[in-house]
């Protein structure tokens, strides 16, 4: 029986390990999430089988209950509110491991227990529960129920400081004397409080590093209590998903240009509603202001447009009038491109489904690498409810928050035009000179509305 | 001692292999990547079911049906919104012909 448990698990890691590999390319995606499925089903079945099943109905319940909430979520959920959706099942990974782990202190599952055990088990309470209440603060920022500005306390590095010693030496007197109840508990509060002080610091820009990394987080307290259970399937498949969270978050700093330890340590950003920065500097320069017929007129004379999407598109609803709008284009023989910055949205790739979502085609849009050069011969930019990812300040401005961030290079294109709500600066809160600039036109208003203004003057013409 | 040493090593492969894996994933597929993963790291399943499976009622066996009500939305939910995605994901028709 032993071997038929071992060879099936083996069997499902493999299969998971297949089902990220096909997860990696458009064409094979969805196969590979659906053998990610069947890896998880034969896991679930052999685990049955081979225990056997001594209380059907508390894992009937478990599983229905769970199962029903989930699959209403992914139903109903709105692709905005992915990146929240994310968060809170990163959540749900951790609490899941750290009860497992306090129900095997509770009733071992081999006896004597061991000292390694024990030590696994300390890690995988502590993982779980630091991933689930900053995963909870991460929901809470995204969601609008807390302020998205970091939030720092007296003392901050300190207290974390203070509670990371705390859980070694609860963890130590729990190893020492693994029959008094207070230390595991002990350490689940530390770890608790510590979850919550490591995220709030962190502002709402960076929300995107720190999902990937709760993701990450989440992985390797499924891998922790694989090692408290001595089970190679929630070793591997914990690790797979620990690996691959901390690429992304590898991937969303690069793409900020900061570290990991500034984006966890700065404190860097200002509120998540654009505030009214007004001209930065306080000089008082002009913008010249256009409607959405002045762009249509442009949009006539042109030959190639390139659109440069931002959140804001999504807050306004606009991306399947933007679809509208670019199949006019496309229709009077202008080459539409869009070109996604790695950071647009909420979450790493939240733009590329945002448009999927719309009917956007995926082979229009090409990431900031691949359609950087290509802006010096276009005639227009048309950027969208984005405003860093586009600001060259990043470029010259040294003291600015945004040096060295890479951006899409806009501002070589032979007109750029911006559809926003108002002045305000971005998350970074720098003033963009471009929007100074003689070839600069600025269309002030929702990005629903102007985009249908858009599509109407197109219409008439 | 053994086992873990076992652990360890299994452990470090298979962050190996994520590695090698992930790091090609362009940014497209990013999002369904990390809630793909996310129905991945509800495996804890399998040890929320070892934890709830027993014929008498402890505090343990309760915990363990929370364990598994978590891990299952997770799992569900991950996998279901995973396939949502992707489904959305489409290849222009005319650039396909053109090309």
């Amino acid at each position: 029986m032993i071997y038929l448990e071992q060879f099936t698990y083996l069997l499902a890691s493999a299969l998971f390990i297949i089902g990220l590999k096909y997860l990696g390319s458009a064409k094979t995606a969805r196969r590979g999430n659906q053998y990610a499925m069947m890896a998880m089903a034969i896991a679930i079945v052999i685990t049955l089988v081979v225990s056997g099943i001594a209380g059907p109905v508390q894992i009937i319940v478990g599983m229905v209950v769970g199962g029903l909430i989930g699959g209403v979520v992914a139903k109903k959920i709105e692709m905005t509110s992915m990146p929240q959706m994310v968060a809170l099942f990163n959540g749900f990974g951790g609490i899941a491991s750290t009860l497992v782990a306090y129900s095997e202190y509770l009733e071992p599952t081999t006896l004597p227990v061991t000292l390694d055990v024990n030590v696994t088990l300390i890690l995988s309470l502590f993982i779980g529960t630091v991933t689930l209440t900053g995963s909870l603060i991460a929901f809470a920022k995204l969601q609008g129920l807390m302020p998205g500005r970091p939030i720092v306390l007296p003392m901050h590095q300190i207290l974390n400081f203070l509670l990371m010693i705390g859980v070694v030496i609860f963890g130590v007197m729990y190893v020492m004397a693994p029959d008094i109840p207070m230390w595991p508990l002990l350490i689940i509060a530390a770890a608790a409080i510590f979850g919550i002080t490591f995220v709030i610091p962190i502002g709402g820009a960076d929300m995107p590093v720190v999902i990937a990394l709760l993701n990450s987080y989440s992985g390797l307290a499924a891998s922790a209590t694989g090692f408290v259970l001595s089970n190679n399937v929630l070793i591997i498949a914990g690790a797979l998903v620990g690996a691959s969270g901390l690429i992304l978050t590898q991937l969303m700093c690069d793409a900020m240009n900061r570290s990991l330890f500034n984006v966890l340590f700065g404190a860097v950003g200002t509120d998540d509603s654009t505030g009214d920065a007004g001209t930065g500097g306080g000089e008082q320069k002009t913008v010249t202001r256009y409607t959405a017929e002045d762009a249509a007129m442009i949009m006539d004379t042109v030959q190639s447009v390139i659109i440069v999407p931002g959140y804001g598109l999504a807050v306004a609803q606009a991306q399947h009038v933007l679809h509208e709008m670019a199949g006019m284009l496309t229709a009077r023989g202008i080459d539409v491109k869009y070109a996604i910055h790695p950071v647009a949205g909420r979450m790493p790739g939240h733009m590329n489904v945002l448009l999927a979502e719309a009917n956007v085609p995926y082979d229009v849009l090409y990431e900031m690498d691949d359609i950087n050069d290509e802006f010096q011969n276009t005639d227009v930019a048309l950027i969208i409810g984005a405003n860093d990812v586009v600001n060259p300040a990043a470029r010259t401005k040294k003291d600015s928050p945004l040096y060295g961030m890479p951006i899409l290079n806009v501002d070589y294109a032979r007109t750029v035009m911006f559809v926003k709500r108002s002045m305000g600066a971005g998350f970074a809160g720098e003033a963009n000179p471009l929007f100074f600039d003689d070839k600069t036109m600025m269309v002030f208003g929702d990005a629903k509305a102007v985009v249908t203004g858009l599509v109407k003057s197109l219409k008439e013409e | 001692m053994e086992s873990l040493i076992v652990s360890i090593y299994v452990f470090t492969l298979a962050v190996f292999i994520g590695f090698e894996l992930i790091t090609k994933v362009p940014p497209l597929l990013h999002t369904p990547l990390m809630s793909g993963s996310n129905a991945i790291s509800g495996i804890t399943v399998v040890g929320a079911l070892l934890a709830a499976n027993a014929n008498n009622w402890k505090v343990s066996t309760v915990l363990g049906v929370l364990a598994i009500a978590f891990a299952m939305i997770n799992v569900i939910g991950g996998f279901m919104v995973t396939d949502r995605m992707l489904g959305m994901f489409k290849k222009d028709k005319k650039t396909e012909k053109g090309a």
